[in-house]
């Protein structure tokens, strides 16, 4: 990136010219990472001590019972990586987004460039990614060290499902945000949206234990599908036609998303 | 005339009195929420969300836990430390954040410090106003868990007061503590405080999970014997050590209020 200065005339395509941001949220990022330490690396690791291994030491390691964990330790940390990348995602396309927007209107300035509506978002994706990437890096290396994992594929495989995961929630909720004009809905968003998913979507429990109606509910939900899918592969009990169901239903999703934000915001700030 | 300046002289001799002023302050915040009540509401159906997940459905791969004697179920373990651990939480958002907000940013306590209005009105006010929100919450909550039948003992009903003293010692105390905060970066640190707390403090599973020495250490945190304090009132077993925890509770609360109080003048009278 650092040659990037030197190029002159517009980028030639959409890659290049988010590419062109990434020198922004490269210096912002490098000012404030400190004070996303606590909440992203701090935070799952209290979770998987308390609900991990103390709450687990009651539990019964029945593989019947825990959709083929041993241990409830095993059973819950492929679910808390997942919905960290979850969660993170929240975090990075909320608030920030209204931000760029409204109250410090960076977006304004960029697409002031040659720079277009698409280019803004992409560039601002492959930052919310970039912050999956490492969030999910360091808990899913800490959880190696509890030896909750079965193989070495299937953890980076897991890895890069969180890269898909993050991207599921990214682009929709992207989108919502960039048309949002006030933001006292984000925090109905936190506590009727990314808390009943972190708690319901089988992170904690087998979402069998939820009664007929709920489940089916909890099962249409995109983080039970990451969920599902990380634990089958760090668990090794991997289903081949659910890993092609789960990767096609994020896939749409992100794609989806995609499309719905770019309309939206180019809405929200070309028109 | 004559009647009109002895009004007004008598007006500015006597500044309005501590229910007073405190009801001002609680009317100020009511028309504030006003227009966003649903952020209100919503406040509610965390813990309850909780409940559901952890009681429900974690509590379906747990036999139950053994307190004071008797093995409660699962969910009925749990439901106490819910509310408990909410309470702290409710609080901590109007004792931190919106303090915060209206500290700095909107200079909310500068204007009203230009009435006859002072800054211990003000830090009775503000906390009176979040122990009103928490007592509000914990009632609701407590009327979902007698729906499902997590409640065995009339002495319950004093798990909503028990609520209003961790609001009280947690907000004071917070509320000291925001004083002092630099920027909102800063309130990391106060997570790094609560999230250990909401996790470990016997609201999850019994104490019995630790090593002597974590134990003790637990045991002295406030949200412990808060927790503690509402699964005694649930389950009907009281003990001495609940009226330690009563002390203990209000005591952090004071000396919270206390420290607001002389922070406040320090920052704004100044």
């Amino acid at each position: 990136m650092a040659d990037s200065s030197t190029q002159v005339g517009p980028p030639t395509n959409v890659l290049a010219g988010a590419a062109r941001l990434f020198d922004y949220w490269a210096i912002a990022y490098k000012r404030t990472w400190k004070g996303s330490a606590i909440s992203s690396f701090v935070t799952p690791l209290l979770y998987i001590l308390a609900m991990g291994v103390l709450l687990g030491g009651f539990i019964k390691g029945d593989p019947s019972k825990l959709e083929g964990a041993t241990s409830y330790l095993s059973f819950v940390a492929p679910g808390m990586v997942a919905a960290q990348a979850m969660t993170t995602v929240f975090g990075e396309v909320t608030y920030p987004v209204m931000g760029m927007i409204k109250w410090h209107k960076t977006y304004f300035s960029m697409i002031a460039t040659p720079l277009g509506v698409p280019e803004v978002i992409l560039s601002h994706l492959a930052f919310v990614l970039f912050r999956v990437a490492t969030t999910s890096a360091v808990f899913i290396a800490v959880m190696a060290c509890f030896g909750v994992f079965s193989s070495v594929p299937g953890v980076i495989a897991a890895f890069f499902v969180q890269l898909l995961i993050g991207l599921a929630f990214a682009t929709p909720l992207y989108a919502f945000s960039a048309g949002l004009k006030d933001e006292s809905a984000f925090s109905l968003v936190f506590r009727l949206g990314m808390i009943p998913l972190f708690l319901f979507s089988g992170a904690f429990f087998p979402v069998s234990n939820l009664n007929a109606v709920m489940e089916s509910l909890a099962r249409v939900t995109p983080l039970w599908h990451g969920v599902d899918l990380t634990r089958m592969l760090t668990l090794g009990v991997v289903d081949w036609s659910m890993v092609a169901v789960h990767v096609a239903y994020l896939g749409v999703l992100a794609l989806a998303g995609w499309l719905w934000a770019v309309r939206r915001l180019g809405r929200r700030m070309v028109l | 005339m004559a009647m009109l300046t002895t009004s007004v002289g008598r007006a500015a001799a006597s500044p309005v009195s501590a229910g007073e002023a405190t009801g001002l302050l609680l009317y100020r915040n009511y028309l504030a929420y006003r227009r966003a009540w649903y952020i209100f509401v919503s406040g509610f159906l965390e813990p309850v969300f909780y409940l559901f997940s952890i009681g429900v459905g974690v509590g379906q791969l747990i036999s139950g836990f053994e307190f004071n004697g008797q093995t409660i179920p699962y969910a009925e373990f749990v439901a106490p430390g819910m509310l408990a651990a909410s309470a702290m939480n409710g609080s901590l958002l109007d004792s931190t954040f919106n303090f915060f907000f209206k500290l700095k940013y909107n200079k909310l306590f500068d204007q009203m410090l230009a009435t006859p209005l002072t800054t211990m009105d003000i830090a009775r006010g503000e906390l009176s106003w979040s122990l009103l929100r928490g007592g509000i919450y914990s009632a609701a909550f407590l009327i979902v868990m007698v729906a499902m039948g997590l409640v065995s003992s009339w002495w319950a009903l004093l798990v909503v007061p028990a609520t209003l003293l961790i609001g009280l010692a947690f907000g004071g105390v917070c509320m000291a503590l925001t004083t002092y905060m630099r920027s909102w970066q800063d309130f990391e640190f106060v997570t790094l405080a609560t999230l250990p707390m909401f996790l470990f403090s016997a609201t999850f599973f019994p104490i019995t999970a630790f090593p002597t020495a974590v134990r003790w250490i637990v045991e002295l945190t406030p949200l412990y014997r808060g927790v503690v304090l509402c699964r005694e009132l649930t389950t009907g077993a009281l003990s001495w050590g609940s009226v330690a925890s009563v002390v203990y509770l209000v005591a952090m609360g004071l000396v919270g209020l206390m420290i607001v109080r002389r922070r406040l003048d320090k920052l704004l009278l100044t």
